[in-house]
């Protein structure tokens, strides 16, 4: 009888380690309270690390940063984007600080490379001029959702099971000993089974916390106190690609100083404010404008750029050493792994806390080591050599795609976000038109999305990027929408409508302005003048008097007379 | 090339979409000589071709009770919930008036200004409109599986109105994402409608590949193009005529011919047993399309000059009289062009036709300079349920009853100017479903105010 385990968390940490510990023969629940990556994966700046950025300040992550970023590589080719980084040094940014991070990546093994203010302008021509010179990294873009996906299917292929929509509410406890957890489903699984405010207990030999900035309150769920130094950084979204490569400013205490490119956008992020609740901190404006300032020092086209929205994460980060830490930029980007027998006396319980998107994996391989021994079981991690799904062969793909009667560049960015999973499924019958055109994802991409996820949205977006782009669903929520009927029924695709639309409001509340406030208005009209969705009696309990309104003046309702 | 040509008339509009073709219209039937100057494409296909007039008042809120923004999750259902109670949908637009704010347009004008505006559109487009025999409105089906109330539509929307009671069917084309029949067969059910109604989703002309703008479409239909030999017309009346099941009438999305619509329709008609109608669409919008190239030919008859292509890029104020516009300059490719007039049209439109723009600080009509109230903090400028009373919805100059743009001390900004359509503030029109009305409203009396001051 294999050792069951439940893993708290649908990020990249609870993925990862379902994943590896699944490969390693264990019996694995994943539970999420949403979707995957509604944490802080779903919110972070898509960052791949080099490590340059902490090769000053906190070098023990800057290596791990650096190893992991060459497995990723290895496993997760079609998640990355290698882009290449760089620090850039403005006219009056000191050289002390130049150098100290050129020693400091030469110490964590990040291969540098110097350029001068002109070669990097050849490499970035809308660099301010004010750029001296500037230190070349292996930083690179990832997308999480991606990541998350392909580590979640991975470990469902090796036997794990995964469960969204399912929050823990309560740790069992025996005898000083965690025996499992109680969920609350928050809706039907993706399977549609289980409906909101069912309570289930799921019983394990050992449970893993992989929750980050929530971690304290699973922790507290078993009288365990444990003290996160969460804290919230905003990103701001453009709607063009202006720069190829990674840019960070060269300065220490860098905040809100990294602009990342993104398919066909720019992530400009992220400051670092502390928090208290993960679930409930102000999104406010400042920190739009100074993402937005900050960024326009650096390539000031940038401030000219329409933002299409912004959104705010948590770093799930802890302090080791919380006395000494003046600023909470100061608080390492290292994990740790806490095991709660030996600090705390419950048995059967490890929290998984800090570390980097980037770190993800060397995250899960720790503490699935950390439960093998629990357990005196040997079994060897492979996740730093097996390719994730999708990523197994993508050299190949290219000659796949035609066969599937896509515009090219509708087919390249199919290719890109399915890997080497594209020929399985495009390959369907029927007619494969374009649902958001933005974004370039046809029927085939939805429908293999609602098969995963059923009818949500967001899962659907996360998934195919669908209604990520220019016009934030305008165009292709209710596409979304309809491709869910028959398989779901029309009250379920009307919510699905509302619930998606509603979401991409959200972000956008904050680039108001310009040519976005321009697209909200068009969004509005098109949704609200031409579709009726505010008022649409399908969804109230108005009842309409049909025969008190215009019914034709003649019978056959072709004409009228003047 | 020589030098510049003076260009003057006695009325010169700027923009045009619905309210500057109506503006120009009303102000060449006081007898005035008039020029309309219009940039880009206007928004009217992006609408659908309804002529909303007054179909809700939607509630209103309080711009100072916006919450700070947070992080917490808000509930989609709660928010709907929320919203609200609309009054409506309304039987007949006045119904509404008494209820609009003391800002809207229609409370400014009076109740008669949509009267005369759907009275002009009326006698220019004839029998290609209907609903002008009732004050009532109609309620139309709409693509996103809604119904919407309506003071005119197109002929070749006429047979989908929701207050007949025969039974109906809705066709989708598979190769085509913006709605499946099915579904707003579904909806139209839970709408309790007063008819039965049945949806097919065919595969219909695959020869045109999946992604064919629908101009395309319409296109074939209009000349009946044979696809895979078989011509179009009758490919279409072979998948659907098996699967009618008795309908007296089926619904098509917007894409039954261009220029020769009457007559695809008729074919269809005709060898299917029913009366067809066809669903107004989003962007690019054919209902809109075929209204816009009417009005345009419309202008010829009426008298109006126009030109397209160049932008208004300016204006000199008059040097004997400051409140006075003396000309605006066009851009013609980089040579600017003075045009005089004695009057002056503003119907650049709202924020989608760049009539009204803003940045990070503020909102503003960029080419007089027109006030445009705001709230001074852009985080005023919207609430949290995307289908709240959104004061951005609203942004816009605002008016006297002559449809003059007042400064921010209530005095005309020029005593020449007007202004008519979605740059004229106070009305949330997609909510409301007034868009069309208010453009006509304004339009027709900013025309002949302008027309009467000559």
């Amino acid at each position: 009888m294999n050792r069951s385990v439940v893993v708290i968390g649908g990020g990249a940490t609870g993925t990862g380690t379902a994943r590896d510990l699944a490969m390693r023969g264990f019996d694995v629940t994943l539970v999420e309270r949403g979707n995957l990556t509604d944490g802080t994966t779903g919110r972070t700046h898509g960052h791949l690390h080099s490590g340059g950025r902490y090769a000053v300040s906190d070098q023990e992550s800057a290596i791990d940063c650096m190893q992991e970023n060459r497995v990723l590589h290895e496993i997760a080719g079609h998640c990355i984007e290698d882009t290449g980084g760089l620090f850039v040094q403005l006219e009056d940014d000191p050289d002390a600080y130049f150098e100290q991070k050129l020693e400091g990546c030469a110490k964590c093994n990040i291969p540098t490379e110097v350029i001068s203010g002109e070669e990097a302008r050849r490499q970035e021509p809308h660099l301010t001029k004010d750029v001296k010179r500037a230190i070349r990294v292996p930083d690179g873009a990832i997308d999480p959702f991606r990541l998350c996906v392909a580590n979640a299917a991975d470990a469902v292929d090796h036997g794990a099971t995964v469960e969204t929509h399912a929050e823990v509410v309560d740790l069992q406890l025996v005898d000083g000993r965690v025996t499992g957890v109680t969920i609350e489903r928050q809706g039907p699984n993706h399977l549609g089974e289980g409906r909101e405010g069912q309570q289930e207990t799921i019983e394990a030999d050992y449970v893993v916390s992989a929750t980050g900035a929530w971690a304290d309150q699973i922790a507290a769920m078993a009288d365990i106190d444990l003290e996160m130094a969460i804290s919230k950084g905003a990103m701001v979204v453009t709607n063009v690609r202006q720069i190829d490569t990674v840019i960070n400013r060269c300065l220490p205490k860098g905040e809100g100083d990294t602009i990342i490119p993104h398919e066909t956008t720019v992530l400009l992020g992220a400051n670092d404010d502390p928090v208290d609740d993960p679930d409930d901190y102000l999104e406010e404006q400042w920190e739009v404008d100074m993402m937005i300032d900050i960024a326009a020092e650096m390539v000031p086209i940038v401030e000219e750029a329409r933002m299409i929205r912004a959104y705010w994460g948590v770093r799930p980060l802890y302090d080791p050493n919380p006395e000494t830490t003046e600023d909470p930029g100061d608080v390492t980007r290292n994990y740790f792994v806490l095991d709660h027998a030996e600090r705390d006396g419950v048995e059967g319980f490890v929290s998984i806390v800090g570390g980097k998107l980037t770190t993800y994996r060397e995250m899960a391989e720790s503490v699935t080591d950390h439960v093998c021994n629990e357990f005196g079981l040997t079994m060897q991690c492979r996740t730093d050599e097996e390719p994730l799904p999708g990523s197994s062969d993508i050299s190949n793909l290219d000659s796949h795609m035609e066969t599937f009667g896509l515009r090219s560049p509708i087919a390249r960015r199919s290719k890109q976000r399915l890997g080497d999973r594209a020929a399985d499924v495009l390959n369907t019958d029927g007619p494969n038109p374009t649902v958001c055109e933005c974004e370039a994802v046809t029927r085939a991409e939805i429908q293999d999305a609602i098969d995963d996820v059923g009818a949500d949205p967001n899962a659907i977006r996360l998934r195919t990027r669908a209604s990520m782009g220019n016009c934030q669903g305008g165009f292709c929520s209710h596409r979304i929408s309809a491709e869910l009927y028959p398989t779901h029924d029309a009250r379920s695709a009307r919510d699905a409508l509302d619930q998606l639309y509603q979401e991409r409001w959200k972000g956008q509340r904050h680039t108001l302005w310009g040519q976005h406030l321009s697209q909200a208005m068009l969004n509005h009209l098109l949704h609200a003048a031409t579709m009726n969705q505010d008022a649409d009696p399908a969804v109230g309990d108005s009842e309409i008097n049909y025969d008190a309104f215009d019914g034709g003046d003649n019978p056959d309702g072709r004409a009228h007379g003047d | 090339m020589g030098e510049p040509m003076a260009i003057s008339s006695e009325t010169l509009v700027i923009g045009g979409g619905l309210a500057g073709i109506t503006s120009a219209i009303a102000a060449a039937r006081t007898g005035a000589d008039v020029r309309l100057v219009c940039h880009k494409k206007t928004s009217l296909r992006q609408a659908s071709g309804l002529i909303d007039g007054l179909g809700y008042v939607p509630p209103q809120t309080d711009p100072q009770a916006a919450d700070e923004i947070t992080q917490r999750r808000k509930d989609f259902r709660a928010v709907r919930a929320n919203r609200g109670e609309y009054q409506g949908p309304l039987v007949q637009p006045s119904d509404g008036f008494s209820s609009l704010p003391p800002n809207h347009p229609y409370s400014i004008l009076g109740g008669d200004a949509l009267d005369q505006g759907l009275t002009l559109f009326d006698d220019i487009t004839g029998d290609r409109y209907c609903g002008a025999y009732t004050d009532r409105n109609a309620l139309i089906p709409t693509f996103g599986g809604s119904i919407k109330p309506t003071a005119r539509y197109p002929k070749s929307v006429a047979a989908g109105l929701a207050s007949d009671g025969r039974p109906m069917c809705l066709v989708g084309f598979r190769s085509q994402t913006e709605f499946d029949a099915r579904l707003i067969v579904s909806n139209l059910e839970n709408a309790d409608v007063p008819f039965s109604v049945s949806g097919i989703e065919i595969e219909f002309a695959e020869s045109l590949r999946a992604d064919t703008r629908i101009t395309r479409v319409a296109k074939a239909l209009d000349h009946d193009e044979t696809l895979e030999g078989t011509p179009i017309r009758e490919a279409l009346v072979e998948s659907v005529k098996p699967q009618l099941d008795g309908a007296e009438r089926v619904g098509f999305p917007a894409v039954l011919g261009d220029d020769h619509t009457d007559e695809v329709r008729a074919e269809l008609s005709d060898r299917l047993g029913a009366d067809i109608f066809e669903i107004p669409m989003g962007p690019p919008s054919l209902l809109g399309l075929r209204l816009e190239d009417f009005l345009y030919e419309t202008l010829d008859d009426e008298g109006v000059q126009y030109e397209t292509g160049n932008p208004v890029v300016d204006y000199n104020s008059d040097p004997a009289n400051n409140d006075r516009i003396d000309s605006v300059i066009v851009d013609h490719k980089g040579r600017e062009v003075p045009y005089h007039g004695d009057q002056y049209i503003l119907a650049t439109g709202g924020l989608v036709g760049k009539g009204i723009e803003s940045d990070r600080q503020r909102v503003r009509e960029p080419l007089f300079d027109c006030y445009v109230p705001q709230p001074e903090d852009r985080y005023d400028w919207f609430v949290d349920d995307a289908f709240g009373d959104q004061p951005f919805a609203a942004f816009g100059v605002r008016p006297d009853s002559s449809m003059r743009p007042l400064s921010s001390d209530g005095t005309p900004t020029f005593e020449n100017l007007f202004a008519a359509g979605s740059v004229v503030g106070g009305a949330d029109i997609a909510r409301e479903k007034s868009a069309s009305g208010v453009s006509l409203a304004t339009g027709v009396i900013a025309g002949q105010q302008a027309g009467a001051q000559l």
